[in-house]
């Protein structure tokens, strides 16, 4: 039988995974699919409380973290594309100054 | 019965997925294991019976967010990146220490509990019989007394982050 | 146990033999519409399009099907072999997917899900990734250029085409698609007449999003070679091909379930014209009857021969849609009418749509891409906008008033609304004019 240990215990592996992909790769761009992938590890747990509690309030929340992951994945590629016209690189260990 | 099959046969989809996408070399390639991923979250809130979500959750991140991934790499696509090395030079103290991270969430999760209270491990969700038509439900609750005003707000935060989008990948500004 | 198993499996046999018949049916269709796209397009050039290949043509896509499975498979050496044999599947497994919730009749739908239309939007959006890592998979720049240009297309189109949606989802109130029909057989008439606005929008929106012409610029053959489908030959290229008119037949099922009453006739559930019951069973006649007339004029043996049958099955049809209007009510034939009838009228809806389309094609010049940006962003997605909300304010007036509106009646609402609404497009036409656009720069 299911129960809410098993959504709790997907989310946090995909939470882990994410922060992994975080904190280890170089290029920015799977830096913030990793992110993206937190937000969504996130949402798995939202759902399955609202779930357990009966009340729709988790999903509600998890629309609005669906919301903001798109502006913010709206933003962050364009901070990354204006990066690269300058710099020509995606990656974070090459983009160390601040200034020329 | 039914339910666990669905269940383990996304939940292992989207650890499968997430796992192959932190390793892949090539930026595209991670990017549809991402797609994968959050196809099988999609399908683990359709087994939460979570309908509205689902579709959502296809539409948006999948349709539209994962797009916009898809044109940004192939925008920065750069054939160097297949040479050089993955991952960054501090990746072992990363790696051990997230997975300390996780393994103490894990233990929070399963020991801990508020006073008497049964800990939280084995609750398991009442029957799917009794609820009510989801879209509805989230309908009336984005649109009148709890969840209007973030509504409203979200829809200003998007307006702000795709002029902010638009400013900032132009040439000349 | 073998009781257990059959018990279990029990209430979806109905809808895996509904999938197993559309799986057969619609790729052998999509390849007949391209047969009927050539003749159409002949008929408007005056001349007669495909004759060779069986009588007067009929057995081209057949020949063409084989002819593309029998070529030699290419792929590019610096090609990303996975994704280059996962771009076409993608393609075709979303719009075969979407067929899943079309009621194409009172009984034949695989699932109503109760949220049939968002389903569908979804999956449109999914349609993205087939051309996108199409045309980055080849390796080549007119792919990726095609591929980037014709999935920017498809991604503006998508937000006026599902606005254009939601003002048909007001009247209905449901997003399940049989419920939506459903809704049309309460209110008597079809959507179009409630939310004519929307339908044009949508008709717009539709076209730019499988890629037909006027918008065809991302796969046309002068502009890009053939944008994301160059580096593709044989069986692979016939996929993408297949996807793109099995989509054409899903946004005309859109259309028509939710502006043109899906599987209902013409004023639906009105006693004073039932008399329209016996339209489908008088067209089948007249179409009979004409091809028997052109049989003796044929100049050879076989065409004559072929004639004959089309007006034999054209009689027979005919025959079979009579039964049921006439057989006496209650008894089993007469329980068959909704069914039968309601294939009928879906086809001939779906068929004038898709008849709508292919004129389109060959009657307006291609749009210059950068216009064609231009015409979604500023021009059709405002004026859904302005549709949303009056069709909004339209219901708002017509509710009565110990609910909180206006009491109007509907009519008056919505001549008010539309009204506006086409004011605004006007005004939007007038100053975007396209035809003094520029292109500035550097755009895709």
């Amino acid at each position: 039988m299911l129960s809410i240990s098993h959504y709790l215990v997907l989310s946090l592996a995909l939470f882990t995974i994410g922060v992994i992909g975080v904190v280890t790769r170089r290029n920015v761009i799977i830096i913030l699919m990793s992110i993206e992938l937190i937000l969504n590890a996130v949402n798995i747990n939202l759902v399955a409380f609202s779930r357990l509690m009966g009340s729709v309030n988790g999903q509600v929340f998890a629309i609005f973290v669906i919301t903001d992951a798109a502006a913010e994945a709206a933003v962050g590629l364009g901070i990354i594309i204006a990066f690269f016209r300058n710099r020509e690189t995606v990656l974070e260990d090459e983009m160390d100054l601040l200034k020329w | 019965m039914l339910d666990s099959i669905f269940f383990y046969f996304f939940a292992g989809l989207a650890v499968v997925s997430a796992i192959l996408m932190v390793t892949r070399r090539n930026a595209v390639h991670s990017a549809i294991f991402l797609v994968t991923a959050l196809l099988a979250t999609a399908g683990i809130f359709l087994q939460l019976h979570a309908e509205f979500l689902f579709i959502v959750q296809v539409i948006l991140y999948v349709g539209g967010i994962m797009v916009l991934f898809v044109f940004v790499i192939m925008l920065v696509n750069l054939d160097v990146a297949v040479r050089q090395m993955r991952f960054n030079r501090m990746w072992v103290v990363g790696l051990l220490l997230t997975l300390a991270l996780g393994a103490q969430v894990y233990m929070v999760y399963r020991y801990v509990r508020m006073g008497d209270a049964p800990s939280l491990f084995n609750m398991a969700p009442a029957p799917a019989a009794q609820l009510e038509p989801n879209t509805q439900l989230i309908g009336q609750a984005l649109f009148s007394d709890p969840y209007v005003l973030p509504f409203e707000l979200a829809s200003i935060l998007l307006l702000v982050s795709m002029i902010g989008a638009v400013v900032m990948a132009k040439r000349k500004v | 146990m073998l009781q257990n198993l059959i018990d279990f499996f029990r209430p979806h046999v109905w809808p895996l033999l509904f999938a197993l018949v559309i799986v057969a049916v619609v790729p052998l269709l999509a390849g007949y519409i391209v047969l009927l796209e050539r003749k159409v397009m002949a008929d408007m050039q005056a001349r007669l399009g495909p004759m060779r290949v069986g009588p007067h043509g009929l057995l081209q896509p057949i020949a063409d099907a084989v002819k593309l499975l029998l070529k030699e498979d290419i792929i590019p050496e610096s090609a990303d072999k996975w994704i280059f044999w996962l771009a076409p599947l993608l393609s075709v497994t979303t719009a075969m997917l979407a067929m899943a919730v079309i009621p194409f009749g009172p009984f034949f739908q695989i699932a109503d899900l109760n949220i049939g239309i968002l389903f569908l939007l979804g999956v449109g959006s999914l349609g993205v990734y087939g051309i996108v890592l199409g045309g980055w998979a080849s390796n080549s720049h007119y792919s990726l250029m095609g591929a980037l240009r014709s999935s920017a297309q498809l991604v503006s189109y998508e937000t006026a085409a599902g606005m254009a949606v939601v003002s048909a989802l007001m009247f209905g109130g449901a997003l399940s698609t049989r419920a939506l029909v459903e809704a049309q057989s309460q209110s008597h008439m079809w959507f179009i007449f409630l939310a004519p606005v929307g339908f044009f929008l949508y008709l717009v929106a539709s076209i730019a999003e499988t890629n037909r012409a006027p918008f065809d610029l991302p796969e046309a053959e002068s502009e890009l070679v053939a944008g994301y489908m160059t580096e593709y030959s044989g069986f692979r290229w016939a996929l993408y091909f297949l996807a793109e008119y099995a989509n054409m037949i899903v946004v005309s099922s859109i259309a028509t379930v939710l502006f043109l009453g899906g599987w209902l006739r013409p004023f639906p559930n009105t006693r004073a014209l039932d008399f329209l019951d016996y339209v489908p069973m008088l067209l089948m006649l007249l179409v009979g009857v004409y091809s028997l007339y052109r049989a003796p004029k044929q100049p050879v043996a076989v065409q004559k021969m072929f004639m004959v049958g089309v007006a034999g099955l054209c009689f027979l049809l005919a025959i079979v849609l009579a039964l049921p209007v006439f057989a006496p009510a209650g008894s089993l034939l007469a329980s068959m009418k909704p069914g039968l009838h309601g294939a009928f009228w879906f086809l001939a809806k779906v068929a004038t749509y898709l008849y709508v389309f292919l004129w389109l094609r060959f009657t307006f010049p291609r749009y210059r891409f950068d216009q064609l940006m231009a015409l979604g962003w500023h021009f059709l997605i405002p004026v859904s906008i302005a549709n949303v909300l009056g069709v909004g304010i339209a219901l708002y007036l017509h509710r009565s008033a110990d609910d909180g509106g206006k009491g109007w009646p509907l009519a008056a609402a919505l001549v008010l609304t539309t009204a506006i609404t086409l004011l605004l497009a006007g005004w939007l036409a007038k100053k975007s004019d396209l035809r003094e656009r520029v292109p500035a720069g550097e755009r895709f």
